[in-house]
């Protein structure tokens, strides 16, 4: 906050006015942006709905509340620390949000330019998170539950395979053929064997989620063991350190940075097998939910989930940079997700 | 009856093991052919000793001294501690390499107790971690990792890992080959002061005549590979010794003179 006393006013005035369009030039991403979401809002009431849809106008006020509260945060962002920062440096992708949202309400509510019911308007997909929640939080809970469990499965018997066959030329020498021979194959090229074969599709499926998992797992921790340098082992062992301590103390922590990508790679994987043996046999789960969408030929319904999926697979692998992050802390410059 | 005596108290007065390599002969296998690197090896090294292996690039200095940690067998000839044959690397005799391999994944502290925590007994023993830390002054730097460390903070890191153990012998493969010549001195001096408070035995490898003349007791001339003893030099100079030293200087041109380097004096 500046202050200025009578003496100032005369001398100052040019000054003020470079001052002001300083502020005005701050300001005018976070103004645009604003601008952007109450157009949004405006072009939810420009006219009528072309369909029948019951959230148009709730829409529009939030939109409009968005576009105040961008408005606030961006004017007064020096006073907001964090939150007027962060609302500062989104603003570019809040006005491309704000006409994307814009152009989509224009060109599917309102004029029909896309085909219906192919390009439900937002509206239509705000109907189905306030209308339809409780069976997409069943099918969000029921693919969690799946993913997690397979995942952890096959990541685990991964990660011990992998460290087994980097260690013991024994072992790999009977793991190893064995690992190129199924390995390879894609997990889903089980499916019909799978489900005929184990007793309910969901143990099923946790078998084909662990084996895409594994795969990667196995391979990464097993190269990462392989190629831990000899001069680590050499220094362990004139310590006086005992095989188990150069497996669990130098091996293994030596290859982490592998596990990590096996771990991601494995997680990219195990989301392909998920949704397909949800959308084939199992009769729950985000997969099941956009084919069962599909057979009512609720389009919305399907963006609907499509987007939760999205934010939980992202949300995966974020929480899975975020240990590695944690974990490695030791290396330098890793890759930010 | 008096050399026993004198034996005894020097047994008592130094902590350092005796080494004794008997007729060592050892040699790789490249691709079929057999590359012979120690030829009729024969070496007694006195307990407290501070002995320099000196010799060309690549003639078997490193093989000799990953025979005496025990990290390799040789092909024929024996080598003991204190009269027990060495048959595997032990605690007793701690390697400090070229490069200070810390393991990057754990800080310095984490990095000195290695030895102690592979051995069991670091739950009782954290002190010695602390004490070894404060011994090469890296005491602010428990929490490092690293990558976070100058070469020669690593070095000592690697060092302070070795002595925390409390070796009878300390290993030493060119352990200051990669610093600049700044840190070089200033750890040489490091080296001699440790090796005079805590009385260990040292065998150093290096390729630095100069180095091996202000740190060793005993300098021995290895010959191109296959490595044979060429010559046994007493270094009887006090210390801390200077490098102008003019007995260092003529011990210095004796040794290049073996090494087929007189022309470049």
């Amino acid at each position: 906050m500046s202050t200025f006393s009578l003496s100032d006013v005369a001398t100052g005035e040019a000054e003020r006015g470079s001052a002001l369009a300083g502020k005005l030039r701050e300001a005018a991403p976070g103004l645009a942006a604003a601008l952007a979401w109450a157009a949004f809002g405006a072009s939810c009431l420009v006219r009528e709905d072309v369909g029948d849809w019951s959230r148009t106008t709730d829409l529009a006020i939030s939109a409009f509340v968005i576009a105040a509260l961008i408005l606030v945060a961006g004017v007064a962002a020096s006073h907001l620390g964090r939150v007027g920062a962060a609302v500062r440096k989104r603003s570019p992708w809040l006005i491309a949000l704000g006409v994307f949202l814009s152009l989509w309400e224009l060109a599917t509510a309102k004029f029909a330019w896309l085909p219906l019911p192919f390009f439900p308007p937002p509206q239509a997909i705000i109907e189905v998170y306030t209308d339809d929640l409780p069976k997409l939080l069943d099918s969000v809970f029921a693919s969690v539950k799946l993913q997690l469990g397979g995942y952890v499965i096959g990541a685990s018997i991964g990660f011990v395979t992998g460290v087994s066959i980097g260690w013991s030329t024994r072992i790999g020498y009977w793991v190893h053929p064995v690992l190129r021979f199924i390995g390879p194959v894609p997990a889903t090229a089980w499916l019909p064997i799978a489900f005929f074969t184990f007793p309910t599709s969901w143990s099923a499926s946790t078998f084909l989620i662990a084996l895409a998992t594994g795969f990667p797992v196995t391979v990464l921790t097993w190269s990462g063991v392989a190629s831990v340098s000899s001069a680590y082992y050499d220094v362990a062992r004139t310590l006086g350190a005992k095989p188990s301590f150069l497996v669990l103390r130098v091996a293994i922590p030596a290859a982490l940075p592998h596990v990590f990508v096996g771990l991601f790679m494995g997680l990219g994987a195990s989301f392909a097998v998920l949704v397909i043996a949800e959308m084939i046999g199992v009769k729950a789960g985000l997969g099941w939910y956009l084919q069962w969408a599909q057979g009512w030929a609720a389009y919305a319904n399907m963006y609907a989930a499509l987007l939760v999926m999205s934010l939980l697979c992202s949300g995966a692998i974020t929480l899975l940079f975020k240990t590695r992050d944690r974990v490695l802390v030791w290396q330098k410059g890793v890759v930010k997700w | 009856m008096v050399a026993a005596a004198i034996s005894d108290a020097v047994k008592a007065q130094f902590p350092g093991a005796a080494i004794d390599i008997a007729h060592v002969d050892h040699a790789f296998d490249i691709d079929g052919a057999e590359l012979k690197v120690l030829d009729d090896v024969s070496l007694i090294v006195e307990p407290g000793e501070f002995v320099a292996l000196l010799g060309p690039s690549g003639c078997g200095k490193s093989t000799l001294l990953r025979l005496i940690a025990g990290l390799d067998r040789p092909r024929s000839g024996s080598l003991r501690e204190d009269d027990i044959g060495i048959k595997g690397p032990h605690p007793s005799r701690v390697v400090v390499f070229q490069d200070p391999t810390l393991f990057p994944w754990r800080t310095v502290w984490d990095n000195v107790a290695l030895g102690l925590e592979a051995q069991g007994i670091l739950k009782k023993q954290r002190h010695r971690v602390d004490a070894a830390l404060d011994l090469v002054g890296l005491t602010d730097f428990r929490n490092a990792y690293p990558h976070q460390l100058s070469g020669g903070m690593a070095q000592r890191v690697a060092l302070a890992r070795a002595l925390v153990n409390d070796p009878k012998v300390l290993v030493l493969d060119e352990p200051l080959g990669k610093l600049d010549s700044l840190t070089r001195i200033a750890m040489q001096a490091e080296l001699v002061a440790l090796w005079q408070r805590k009385g260990f035995t040292t065998l150093l490898v290096t390729h630095d005549v100069e180095e091996a003349l202000v740190l060793a007791n005993r300098v021995i001339v290895l010959s191109d590979r296959p490595a044979r003893i060429k010559a046994d030099i007493l270094v009887d100079r006090p210390y801390p010794r200077h490098r102008g030293d003019p007995h260092l200087a003529d011990l210095r041109r004796q040794i290049l003179g073996l090494l087929g380097l007189e022309a470049t004096w």
